[in-house]
């Protein structure tokens, strides 16, 4: 599904990812983790072509993503913070993304999930962080495609919400979709994702279940074995 | 692209600022045509207005936009959309905009007034055109201000500086070399320092035509001589095309390169 070879960026003097090496499989559910600054937006971005590496290679399903916008066809991406153009109405940029990309039945169905009904007509500056969030998830699971990226999906979200959108990814990763989700909230992670990726200081630091995580750093749940990595490498 | 452009441009025509900026050309459309008898005073004033005020509102729109669409391109970037479509899009969305705004503005009272019928119309025509191509270089000088600076208090600074610049700053270093130099022959040199200025270019376009060009005495007549004609006609409004075209080539490049 992705390759990622040898990949190189730096921001001015910062080096954020240094030879990172990732193979991500078809289907199943990967949390990216990592500490603060450690390159997971960046990695996210770079798949999404929206930051330039200075080295390396991406391939996204066979194809380099060097060659052309599109691979990102087959990309939903959910990005951190949600901003809209504030004059638009949530109906009216549903439309417009729907214009954008091609056509899909699937927004109905997510909008009655979400419950954003009564959200329709009201333009997107007057609506809560929450809401907000639940419009971007409309927006990126309308596509059917393949990859999913999510950054940071349960931010602002409400418990009902929260509850929502996990059986929401489950149904999508039992259709075989590959799912990228970063996240700070362990529980979450732990709850929801098959394999995990953990990044530091720009490379992969491991790679694996949650069950091989905590045999690698002998302990015995996965909050402490995260911290465990952290400490280890930090202290 | 024609699709990023029809959004940027509904969202900007329903910004209350596209019809501030609309209801001050009208308002001064009307006030100078209906006070004021007569119509190419009426049209010498516009022109001073026009290219003072096009290139301040069209950096300031550009480097605005640029800076509050931000999160939103970034949206559009996670789309299978070529980069430059999404710049070029947005580029063109708020420069056509903002020249609808001028257009209209100016030219509902001057229809009302009769101007059809009238000998000003391709004074009045030249007035429209010159404002538009302001308002193109311009709104492109302002996106690559916004594009080649993160931070958006120096974006909006350099924008202003350039506008200051290209205002008042180059009249008085171009009229200080003038003086300094006058015992050589400057009228080349004139000619020069006129196309290199886009706002420069315009008014001296503007004013020939309005067959003023007495008034500025003996390099009126070199300029006449030269503006005048169809070559030099030609000439600069090439030279206003480069002033768009450059930019815009410039603002595709840098996006192409551009982490976001």
């Amino acid at each position: 599904m992705i390759k990622i070879k040898d990949l190189y960026k730096k921001f001015g003097k910062n080096e954020v990812l240094s030879g990172l090496n990732l193979e991500i499989g078809e289907g199943g559910i990967f949390a990216v983790l990592g500490p603060n600054g450690s390159g997971k937006t960046t990695l996210i971005k770079c798949l999404l072509g929206m930051v330039i590496p200075n080295k390396g290679e991406i391939s996204v399903l066979g194809k380099n993503i060097k060659s052309g916008s599109g691979y990102r066809h087959k990309i939903d991406y959910l990005p951190q913070i949600a901003n809209f153009p504030n004059n638009l109405r949530v109906k009216e940029l549903i439309t417009m993304i729907k214009d954008l990309r091609g056509k899909t039945d699937l927004d109905q169905e997510l909008i009655s999930l979400f419950k954003l009904e009564p959200f329709l007509d009201k333009k997107l500056g007057n609506l809560s962080g929450g809401t907000k969030q639940k419009v971007n998830l409309v927006l990126t699971f309308m596509f059917d495609s393949p990859l999913v990226i999510l950054d940071e999906p349960t931010s602002g979200l409400d418990p009902i919400s929260l509850l929502r959108l996990k059986k929401l990814i489950q149904a999508e990763k039992d259709k075989g979709k590959t799912i990228l989700i970063t996240s700070h909230i362990m529980s979450f992670v732990e709850e929801i994702s098959d394999e995990i990726v953990f990044l530091l200081e720009g490379k992969i630091y491991f790679k694996g279940t949650i069950t091989e995580l905590k045999d690698k750093t002998k302990q015995p749940d996965f909050e402490h074995a995260i911290a465990s990595i952290l400490t280890e490498n930090h202290a | 692209m024609l699709k990023i452009l029809k959004y940027s441009f509904y969202d900007l025509m329903r910004s209350r600022w596209s019809y501030v900026y609309f209801g001050f050309y009208l308002l001064l459309g009307v006030v100078l045509l209906f006070l004021n008898n007569d119509l190419s005073k009426a049209v010498i004033t516009l022109m001073n207005v026009i290219i003072v005020l096009v290139p301040l509102i069209g950096t300031i729109f550009g480097v605005m936009y640029y800076y509050n669409s931000k999160e939103f391109t970034e949206l559009l970037l996670a789309q299978p959309l070529k980069r430059s479509s999404i710049f070029l899009g947005q580029y063109l969305g708020v420069a056509i905009s903002l020249s609808m705004s001028l257009i209209l503005g100016l030219g509902i009272p001057f229809v009302f007034y009769g101007l059809f019928m009238s000998n000003a119309i391709w004074d009045f025509s030249l007035l429209l055109i010159t404002g538009t191509f302001l308002t193109l270089i311009f709104t492109a000088l302002a996106f690559n201000i916004a594009l080649s600076n993160e931070n958006r208090i120096k974006g909006f600074g350099y924008a202003i500086l350039l506008w200051l610049f290209l205002a008042i700053i180059y009249d008085g270093i171009f009229l200080m070399s003038l003086i300094l130099f006058a015992d050589y022959p400057l009228d080349k040199l004139s000619l020069i320092g006129t196309m290199l200025n886009p706002i420069d270019l315009s008014r001296t376009l503007i004013l020939l035509k309005l067959d003023i060009s007495a008034l500025l005495g003996y390099t009126g007549a070199v300029f006449k001589q030269f503006f005048g004609t169809n070559f030099g006609l030609i000439i600069s409004f090439s030279a206003l095309t480069l002033w768009v075209v450059l930019p815009v080539l410039r603002i595709a490049v840098k996006a192409r390169k551009k982490d976001f």
